[in-house]
């Protein structure tokens, strides 16, 4: 059954890392839904976050080669935990002044933040879920608001609790996961869902 | 400059071009294969100054597969350099090879100078980018400070894990510029222990567990017992609990063919016996081997009573192929060692019985005894070239039916004795290998075996044996086909034997135009005559085996068949030996 898989990767910060863990992803034929890029919390170490549909043998597989890979210092597929999963949008949309207290209410209600308003446009940031971003962009579209840009930056995701990326190997020591492990449900983020 | 000592005792500044040799031979190389260019020329122009024989190659291909070679016969890592652009690219094939039989070689090339890189400068290529998806890991190095700590992580990644192949890029004003060399600072980290995440599933204690109980036990012997050194741990395992042995093609000198437990190649052109005995089996331990899809034929009947041990060090392989139910990752040596000690004696006298009985009277097969009908067989040549040799030889064989005929007549008893191209099947690779190992292991007897469609993908070769005056005995099996393709036509496609026919040079004349003298044999008689006039004589010497044209590699299983669904000899073959094989 194929089903998305986050993989939190922390890498040496190097020119050709990126292209090493994509060429990966390309040669098993996965496409790669969504990825990020940014510093960790130890100097020269990048936190990638890549989300993409695969079977679970293939999931799999695709840890155990990015594990592989010289410059890969440790991976994770955080889908199989209880973790916090977070996604930045920005959304500029049309908006003059007639219609512009409308989107505020909107905003609010989806805890979006107004960060630009230009004579006949508003610029929208929205982090939360990917279920969130998508619903705010539902309602504006069938409100027939139109959307004039849209940026997201994929998903960011971290493992709940005391797991830390630096402490990562004697836990997994501890409680001994097997390779293969029926994937958990995704983590249902609380907070979130008195938005919905 | 070659007083090593002094060199490694104390920083010294040297330039680029002379850290990349003073490394290398820091490392322990003693010989490179490789060819000049542009791009590599500051590190040419310093060699003179190191203690290391250069092998100057006709073609970039052939230095991957000398170090190829080397690295499989001496199991220390080959290294081939090559210039910027087509001699970069020319290696490509190489590398791939190695990559695919988890080969350790370390490939330098020239780059152009950083301060030009990306601009499309005269033989510029990205040969970082091309070679990513077929090295363990490669490095880009613009600086002289950069040669020495990249080349000693190469050397780490080449021979750590599972090996493979590494290609150091280095520009030219690396090489030209200088900086302190510190071979003992510029040491690598030590390689890193496999994540426990992957372990399982399953445990040490349930393989024991498995192993106790088994009735219908086989081993699958992989080149990871040659790679972890666990020879010894794999042969007590097998006596212990009297399991037979059944190997990969690579595997094929990690357990001695004449030990009684052997039962030789399985697979696609495995005897008959030893497919059977794996279908059959209701436990398998895999030794460091890959569940290739040349050994399991259709993965959905494959082995389907066994229970599934496998003992590999690379988790990406653990359910790639065929789903187990141990995985014990780690070094096959170390694995064995925790096992050992709880394995106690088993007799399994019944099981080997019933595989003695499938085997039938081929197990006292002697085609030595066949009778001459004027025909030869390249079993013939394999078979004479094993007995005379007494086994002893290293063969380097090509990819095609010569490489499946050895497999299955020269009974290999030392181990690292057989170098073949495996996952890749790169035809041309037995001639410069053979280079490789015949450097490596200058007091071994070499024996190149090729068809005569490979050998012309690398003849030109010939020329370094003789350049390099190397005692290497090449026997070329000559059935004017490229004779695997005409087997696949013959069964599968009608017999149309579309591109397959194969008008080649006579090989003798082309060996005494490199001063190489030769013979041609074409009757079964001749054989043992040429194998002796070629060993007896100091140098290379080539045979050119006219054999039976038609003549095809049994059994096979044809693709997409399970492993006991194979194709017989037919009746009228006079290699038949047994009635089961009708």
């Amino acid at each position: 059954m194929t089903v998305l898989h986050t993989f939190v990767i922390l890498v040496d910060d190097r020119p050709g890392v990126l292209s090493r863990v994509a060429s990966l992803f390309r040669r098993l034929n996965t496409n790669i839904t969504s990825l990020t890029v940014g510093r960790s919390e130890t100097a020269g170490i990048s936190r990638m976050t890549i989300v993409a549909a695969a079977p679970e043998d293939r999931a799999h597989r695709i840890l155990a080669s990015l594990y592989k890979l010289e410059e890969v210092r440790e991976v994770d597929d955080v889908g199989r935990h209880s973790a916090v999963v977070r996604e930045l949008a920005l959304l500029k949309v049309a908006a003059g002044v007639a219609t512009r207290s409308d989107l505020f209410q909107l905003a609010e209600v989806f805890r979006a933040r107004v960060v630009d308003l230009a004579p006949d446009s508003i610029m929208l940031e929205l982090t939360g879920s990917a279920s969130k971003i998508e619903g705010l962009v539902q309602i504006l579209e069938e409100s027939k608001y139109q959307i004039l840009e849209m940026a997201r930056t994929g998903r960011m995701a971290m493992r709940r609790g005391h797991h830390t990326s630096r402490v990562m190997d004697a836990l997994s020591d501890a409680t001994s996961e097997p390779g293969i492990a029926a994937v958990a449900a995704p983590a249902q983020d609380f907070l979130e869902e008195a938005i919905e | 400059m070659t007083n090593g000592s002094e060199l490694y005792a104390h920083p010294t500044r040297l330039t680029g071009a002379e850290a990349l040799w003073a490394t290398l031979a820091g490392e322990g190389v003693r010989d490179v294969f490789g060819y000049p260019g542009g791009a590599i020329l500051p590190a040419y122009d310093a060699l003179r100054k190191f203690p290391i024989r250069h092998i100057l190659v006709r073609h970039e291909q052939g230095a991957t597969h000398m170090a190829d070679g080397y690295a499989r016969a001496s199991g220390r890592v080959g290294v081939a350099v090559a210039t910027s652009g087509p001699g970069a690219t020319n290696l490509v094939t190489g590398i791939a090879n190695a990559m695919l039989d988890s080969v350790p070689i370390v490939c330098v090339t020239g780059q152009v100078s950083s301060k030009v890189l990306g601009t499309d400068a005269f033989q510029e290529i990205d040969i970082t980018g091309i070679t990513m998806p077929i090295t363990k890991h490669n490095y880009l190095v613009s600086r002289a400070e950069d040669v020495a700590p990249a080349l000693r992580d190469a050397f780490r990644v080449a021979q750590s894990g599972r090996p493979g192949p590494v290609l150091v890029d280095i520009t030219k004003d690396a090489q030209q510029g200088s900086a302190i060399f510190d071979f003992a600072a510029a040491a690598p980290a030590p390689a890193r222990r496999h994540a426990p995440r992957f372990n399982g599933p399953g445990s040490l204690a349930e393989a024991v567990e498995l192993l106790r109980r088994a009735e219908r036990p086989v081993i699958l012997a992989g080149q990871g017992i040659l790679h972890s050194g666990a020879i010894e741990q794999v042969r007590t395992l097998a006596e212990r609990l009297q399991i037979p042995v059944a190997s990969t093609l690579l595997g094929l000198t990690a357990f001695p063919a004449s030990h009684p437990l052997s039962l030789g190649m399985m697979g696609m052109h495995g005897e008959s016996w030893v497919n059977h005995a794996i279908q059959q089996a209701d436990v398998l331990i895999a030794c460091g081997m890959r569940f290739d899809d040349r050994v399991t034929g259709t993965l959905a009947t494959y082995a389907p009573k066994a229970k599934k041990i496998h003992i590999e060090i690379d988790p990406s392989e653990i359910n790639k192929n065929v789903r187990v139910d141990v995985a014990l990752i780690g070094d096959l040596k170390q694995v064995l060692e925790a096992m050992l000690p709880q394995i106690t004696r088993r007799d399994g006298s019944a099981w080997l019985h019933a595989i003695r009985t499938m085997r039938g009277s081929a197990a006292v097969r002697d085609i030595q005894q066949l009778p001459d009908n004027g025909h030869l067989y390249a079993a013939h040549v394999m078979n004479d070239l094993w007995r005379e040799t007494r086994g002893e030889s290293i063969v380097v064989t090509d990819v095609g039916q010569h490489q499946m005929w050895e497999a299955q007549y020269y009974k290999h008893d030392r181990p690292r004795s057989l170098i073949t191209s495996g996952g890749l099947g790169t035809m041309g690779f037995a001639l410069p290998a053979a280079i490789g190992a015949k450097i490596a292991c200058p007091e071994k007897e070499v024996w190149v075996i090729a068809g005569d469609g490979g050998f012309q993908m690398t003849s030109p070769e010939l020329a370094t044996i003789a350049q390099e005056d190397l005692d290497i005995n090449i026997a070329v099996i000559n059935n004017g086909y490229l004779g695997m393709v005409r087997q696949w036509q013959e069964f599968f496609y009608e017999k149309n034997y579309q591109s397959t026919p194969l008008r080649s040079p006579d090989f003798v004349k082309l060996a005494d135009a490199h001063e190489i003298p030769g013979a041609r044999v074409t009757r079964r008689t001749e054989v043992l005559d040429a194998v002796r006039a070629a060993r007896s004589r100091r140098g290379a010497f080539l045979i050119d085996f006219r054999v039976q044209q038609e003549d095809s590699v049994y059994p096979m299983i044809p693709t997409g068949a399970a492993l006991h669904e194979m194709i017989r000899r037919p009746a009228e073959n006079p290699l038949l030996e047994s009635a089961e094989d009708a």
